[in-house]
């Protein structure tokens, strides 16, 4: 088990490398916006990716509501996380395609850039209940506030959908088939950008289960009054 | 069923009764209000075509802002006493409390909304172009989507550090769409551009939405200690 | 040409963003087994 990680990043590198390859030399050159197009390619995955990790998050967060396994939470962590960064990614690269095309950093009522502002904002709201809440229950108040966004999300899609079209904006060169030689290289980097997000996720979940232990570790040395070293580890794991 | 609405309305009733008696929060509030109008008087001054069109925003900011204020001491005074251990070992059912307090607020941020918006009036010599009677079923859809999430979150956020900021960061982001609802319904009205319709559909699905919600994990969150 | 700079500009931020997450990551582990050391010793 312990080779798979490093294995899995080296064919992950490879294959995020062969994808920039293709995204940057064999796409075809677009008819409208030139090169600057290409920004899509990492763009659209970055997003695809975001809104399946929060998809997971939510799927997480109402598994743990409903049976409390502490690996879910976890899931549900690592997930936000992981999909904020991408989600990051997605709200800065936006901006930076639509200076040179529209000539504007930000329309409001582009649906698709303004929706995922919310939604990053209510991960991002998310993540901070995790770290500012003082409860033992954490876990439990976290997952009710990933339910509630999860619900605000088709809300918050319509309501700028109705809101756009009753004030036309500009509208993005993106309406209308794509070439499907533009189609196979923005799947090739959607599918290298998920194999980075597993590992990255999977590396995070790591860290999660050390970072229980070691606080669990703590508990148990403090309650033991700082007693002997034999008290202060848990003996095994499989009694979670 | 009855003995929900029993409950709900014996802890209204008391809760009014309470703020009825000191008036603490009733007067501060007030003042805050009209505080909240008048910086915004002087902050975007209002000449008369371009007033029409932004006084919704700036009306349902003003709201959003009053409503947090408001929001935030909810659960004060049960957090004093141990009140809401009181209800956790109680049969009383848990959404009793819930929406005891959400009507609570409802009426509260109404009462100043309805103090506000002739303020508004005032300053910005605003007169509606549009359908003047659909501004009630906004302001009441809009002000219940404002108050049942706020609840909800206010009591979330008893248990996190800073939990005065804790509440208009959870509350704002998933608020947006009924806050775009509201302000864009508004708007419509005023300006007479527009029909508002479907911002009021709109505002309708997400108080069903979020109502739901709240009542379905506010016994979840009330246990969590 | 001018609009290629935001091409690479794009690209740049990307890796910058998943870099300095890493970056975190790396730096939390770390910290972690430190503190896993310093129980084992105790």
């Amino acid at each position: 088990m312990k080779w798979l990680f490093p294995i899995l990043s080296i064919i992950t590198a490879i294959l995020l490398a062969y994808a920039l390859y293709e995204a940057l030399v064999v796409a075809p050159t677009d008819a409208l916006q030139g090169d600057v197009y290409r920004i899509i390619y990492y763009h659209v995955p970055s997003a695809w990716t975001a809104f399946l990790l929060f998809f997971i998050n939510f799927v997480a967060s109402i598994t743990y509501l409903i049976g409390c396994k502490p690996k879910a939470d976890i899931l549900a962590l690592v997930s936000a996380e992981v999909g904020v960064v991408f989600c990051t990614v997605v709200l800065v690269t936006g901006p930076i395609w639509a200076r040179p095309v529209w000539g504007i950093w930000w329309a409001p009522g582009d649906i698709r850039l303004t929706s995922t502002l919310v939604l990053w904002l209510i991960y991002v709201s998310y993540l901070v209940l995790r770290r500012f809440s003082t409860s033992a229950q954490t876990q439990i108040l976290a997952a009710a506030l990933a339910v509630f966004g999860a619900l605000d999300v088709p809300l918050v899609y319509f309501s700028i959908w109705f809101f756009r079209t009753q004030h036309p904006q500009p509208v993005i060169g993106g309406g209308g088939s794509i070439d499907p030689r533009m189609l196979h290289v923005l799947l090739l980097n959607w599918l290298a950008f998920l194999c980075f997000a597993f590992l990255v996720c999977w590396s995070r979940y790591r860290l999660e289960v050390l970072h229980r232990e070691v606080e669990e570790a703590h508990a148990m040395e403090s309650l033991a009054g700082g007693a002997p070293a034999n008290a202060s580890l848990p003996p095994d794991r499989s009694s979670r | 069923m009855k003995s929900l609405w029993a409950v709900t309305l014996a802890t209204l009733e008391k809760d009014i009764r309470l703020e009825w008696r000191s008036k603490d929060a009733l007067n501060s509030m007030l003042f805050f209000s009209l505080l909240v109008v008048v910086i915004f008087a002087f902050a975007f001054d209002p000449l008369a075509e371009e007033s029409r069109q932004i006084a919704g925003g700036l009306i349902w900011v003003a709201f959003l802002f009053a409503a947090v204020v408001a929001l935030n001491q909810t659960w004060a005074r049960e957090l004093r006493n141990q009140v809401l251990d009181a209800y956790r070992v109680s049969p009383a059912p848990a959404n009793a409390l819930f929406l005891a307090k959400a009507l609570g607020n409802f009426i509260f941020v109404s009462v100043l909304e309805a103090l506000m918006a002739p303020l508004f009036v005032v300053f910005y010599n605003l007169h509606v172009l549009g359908p003047a009677w659909q501004l009630i079923p906004i302001a009441i859809l809009g002000t219940w989507a404002l108050v049942v999430n706020g609840t909800f979150f206010a009591a979330i956020s008893l248990r996190t550090r800073s939990r005065e900021i804790m509440l208009p960061l959870l509350l704002f982001p998933i608020s947006i769409p009924a806050v775009l609802g509201m302000v864009a319904g508004t708007t419509a009205v005023l300006t007479g551009d527009n029909p508002a319709h479907f911002y009021i559909v709109l505002l309708l699905t997400y108080d069903v939405v979020f109502t739901t919600a709240c009542l379905a994990l506010f016994e979840t969150v009330l246990h969590a200690e | 040409m001018n609009a290629i700079k935001f091409l690479f500009a794009a690209y740049i931020a990307t890796w910058v963003i998943h870099a300095f997450y890493l970056g975190t990551l790396v730096r939390r582990f770390s910290r972690l087994r430190q503190q896993l050391k310093e129980l084992g010793r105790k």
